[in-house]
């Protein structure tokens, strides 16, 4: 391990997208993630890396997916309207089955909202913006060390998968300085990628980089083979932080940001007596269903807190399946909950 | 025997899905036989469009990514980022390119992308059958302009080659016809010599063709070029915009 | 202090969010866990800055506060629009040669420093913000003198360095005021 470092969120991100073996990014200024760019833009040069600030998010996503088609680490940034924009380029490299890398620093909406903290594009980014059947690996760090560490695994995971994986993070994340450790060298998933577009140089048959099937059987088993992919990924990448839940009173469960605000309030309850469990997902996609269904029956209830009207709610109801009550507490807008809100809403629902 | 005449190495042993008539299928021996004089089929990378060539990467024999509607040059963009050294081409129709990629091919262009792009205007979107093109004439009876394009309705058609030559980044901007021989043979020249902008390392090259769409025009193959020779060439005059003297 | 959680404010250009990223470094070359968050977007553009940093011996839950037992105020609106974030029993600390008011509470402890006065009288008006984090040590402990300078070290690019015995004479200056 080296040095503790002081860095900002989004030029971690940056900085591990490097350390990953990433030499091309494609983005379009949007706040609060425009420091992944700055920082790339002054990186990239210097290690003979492509830095194309696009004229769209659109263009971007699509620059991405020509990059990946070719065979390289590629990442794009940009937050909240701008991934909307990215929604058609992001179906594209799920049906062509390109890796890639996608960080979303959300902020609130609907529209052009605001910049602050929110946690509003969870159904987007985990039940799949663009059109089709078809499913990113999510991942919601929750420090900027954390943010370091799954955006190196982030660029392993796609390459592993032919995936898209989208790092989830917010304005709060983006923003802050934290201490951060790089390792000495990153653990770099290695694939030949030989069915990449790289020119044939005369030695293979050409390769083609497509999402389009107009025959329905053959589209119809492309669509089994990344249902099969998915379900692969469901059982190999699920990740999840489990925080004193063993006879707990009350199962939160938050992710990202959020999740540190719980585990400050579980020191604040535990002074009143009350037992309060954490169930942190880390990837949201794939869903950490199973770490659900083994604590379904331990507490009184669930609570889901998020910044956002209630998305990831819904998950965390399928998973515990009506074998107890799920409750939600959120805040949108910008608005960040207090400790002391959701301990109230913890003695709420425990009647204390 | 001497062979005279053969399918370019680099265009597939397959039969084209066009209509009859259609001048796609000229346009893509060109590209085969400009990729085989030049030798670098082992070294380009196209990219197809949305609109009637959409599966043009059946056809090549080189490495091909389908991109989605009008986003080829930004996908091009991404791959020659990666592989500077390749020949990157895209090849878009006039809905595609002129339309919902209008944002994608100008910034290519004044980017200076080193890429080639080869632009098939016919004046009318084919795959969805028929409907008004940003390069639809005036007057012009389509199914969504059904009493003929009119300008308080419709707008006008867009001059591409005029447009992106004023572009610094775009290097090379040529229109050019394929309704009979000698205009073939002047496309061919004019797409190798984008392909050799390219080489050069000069920056963005385009060439225009205008094409035909007996189909959707509702005219035989024959009629169809004497229309093309009528109608579009007082619109969209043939020559070179830009880098006819560029050294390559 | 065990843990400090600071709001800074004041304009931009006084180096607000600077001074909070020196002292979260300090803390964390103690080992402490450290977070600092500034405002940021369209808050920026209306000339007033501000930043939130956590130090602390347990892991940092959100770096958003709610409440600060630390204020650092250097110009007149902050005061206003922070006052009321304090805990009681907290400290509000004012570069008065700029923030005329006093803090209407009377359950916190309160030091004016004027900072700014002092720093031009040092011939450099940009260590204000400087003299007041020196002020903020001799108040709280949160960091020692000698990690500040371990900080100054660390942030400063090395063609700033001959600043550092300069900045660390204004430290003294303000924690000794």
């Amino acid at each position: 391990m080296a040095e503790k470092l002081l860095m900002k969120g989004n030029e971690v991100i940056a900085e591990a997208a490097l350390r990953a073996g990433c030499r091309h990014y494609f983005g379009y200024p949007i706040t609060p993630q425009t420091e992944v760019a700055h920082y790339m833009a002054k990186a990239m040069p210097k290690i003979n890396g492509t830095f194309v600030q696009a004229e769209s998010e659109v263009a971007a996503i699509n620059m991405v997916y020509g990059a990946a088609a070719a065979g390289a680490r590629v990442l794009t940034s940009s937050s909240s309207p701008g991934v909307s924009l990215k929604q058609e380029g992001i179906s594209y490299i799920a049906g062509a089955e390109l890796p890639a890398v996608m960080v979303n620093i959300v902020r609130c909406g609907p529209g052009l909202g605001g910049i602050l903290p929110a946690q509003c594009d969870y159904f987007q980014s985990v039940k799949g913006g663009g059109h089709g059947d078809y499913k990113n690996v999510v991942l919601a760090p929750s420090s900027v060390q954390e943010l370091y560490e799954l955006t190196v695994e982030a660029f392993n995971i796609s390459d592993k998968y032919r995936i898209l994986t989208i790092i989830l993070g917010d304005g709060m994340l983006g923003q802050m300085m934290e201490a951060v450790e790089f390792k000495d060298k990153e653990d770099i998933y290695q694939d030949d990628k030989k069915w990449a577009c790289t020119g044939t140089k005369m030695e293979r048959e050409s390769n083609d980089v497509t999402s389009i099937y107009i025959q329905p059987e053959i589209l119809e088993n492309h669509n089994l083979k990344l249902q099969a992919k998915y379900k692969k990924i469901e059982e190999n990448e699920t990740r999840v932080e489990t925080y004193n839940c063993e006879n707990a009173d009350i199962i939160v469960t938050a992710y990202g940001t959020v999740a540190r605000i719980v585990k400050n309030v579980i020191k604040m309850a535990e002074k009143e007596g009350i037992k309060v469990g954490l169930i942190r997902p880390i990837s949201l996609w794939p869903f950490p269903t199973a770490e659900f269904e083994k604590y379904a029956e331990t507490p009184k209830a669930f609570l889901s807190v998020e910044l956002s009207a209630g998305q990831m709610v819904e998950d965390v109801r399928l998973a515990v399946n009506g074998k107890r009550p799920v409750h939600f507490y959120g805040r949108m807008g910008g608005m960040v909950p207090s400790q002391k809100e959701v301990l109230d809403k913890i003695k709420e629902i425990l009647n204390k | 025997m001497a062979t005279v005449f053969k399918k370019p190495h680099a265009l597939k042993d397959l039969s084209l899905h066009y209509c009859p008539g259609c001048t796609h299928g000229i346009i893509h021996r060109i590209i085969a036989e400009v990729i085989d004089e030049l030798e670098i089929e082992g070294t380009t990378i196209g990219v197809s469009p949305v609109g009637c060539a959409y599966n043009n990467y059946e056809y090549f024999h080189v490495d091909m990514v389908q991109a989605a509607h009008g986003r080829a040059p930004a996908v091009a963009t991404g791959i020659k980022r990666v592989h500077p050294d390749n020949y990157v081409f895209t090849y878009q129709g006039d809905g595609d390119l002129a339309a919902i990629g209008t944002a994608e091919i100008i910034h290519a262009a004044t980017r200076g992308e080193k890429i080639t792009t080869v632009f098939v205007n016919n004046a009318i979107y084919g795959m969805t059958s028929g409907q008004m093109a940003p390069t639809t004439l005036m007057n012009q009876v389509t199914t969504t302009s059904p009493f003929g394009r009119k300008p308080e309705i419709h707008g006008f058609p867009i001059k591409v080659c005029e447009l992106l030559s004023q572009l610094e980044g775009a290097v090379y901007v040529e229109r050019t016809s394929v309704h009979d021989v000698k205009n073939i043979r002047n496309t061919k020249e004019a797409i190798k010599k984008a392909f050799k902008v390219q080489q050069a390392n000069k920056g963005f090259s385009i060439v225009e063709v205008l094409s035909t769409c007996p189909t959707n025009w509702g005219l035989n193959p024959i009629d169809s070029l004497k229309w093309l020779e009528s109608n579009m060439l007082p619109f969209y005059p043939l020559g070179n915009f830009k880098g006819k003297d560029l050294e390559v | 202090m065990k843990q400090l959680e600071l709001i800074i404010a004041g304009f931009g250009g006084q180096g607000i969010l600077s001074a909070g990223r020196l002292l979260a470094y300090a803390g964390m070359l103690e080992g402490k866990n450290v977070s600092w968050l500034p405002s940021y977007g369209p808050e920026m553009r209306g000339g007033t800055a501000n930043c939130s940093v956590v130090i602390s011996d347990e892991p940092v839950g959100s770096p958003i506060l709610d409440t600060a037992n630390v204020l650092v105020v250097m110009n007149g609106p902050s005061l206003e629009k922070f006052e009321k974030s304090v805990v009681s029993g907290g400290l509000i600390i004012s570069d008065s040669s700029l923030v005329e008011a006093k803090p209407k509470r009377t359950d916190v402890d309160f030091a004016g420093v004027p900072a700014t006065q002092m720093a031009s009288d040092m011939g450099n008006f940009t260590y204000a913000n400087i003299i007041i984090l020196g002020k903020l040590l001799a108040k709280t402990g949160i960091v020692s003198k000698e990690s500040f300078e371990a900080a100054l070290k660390k942030v400063l690019p090395p063609k700033k360095h001959h600043m550092i015995p300069d900045e660390m004479k204004a430290l003294e200056m303000g924690h000794d005021y």
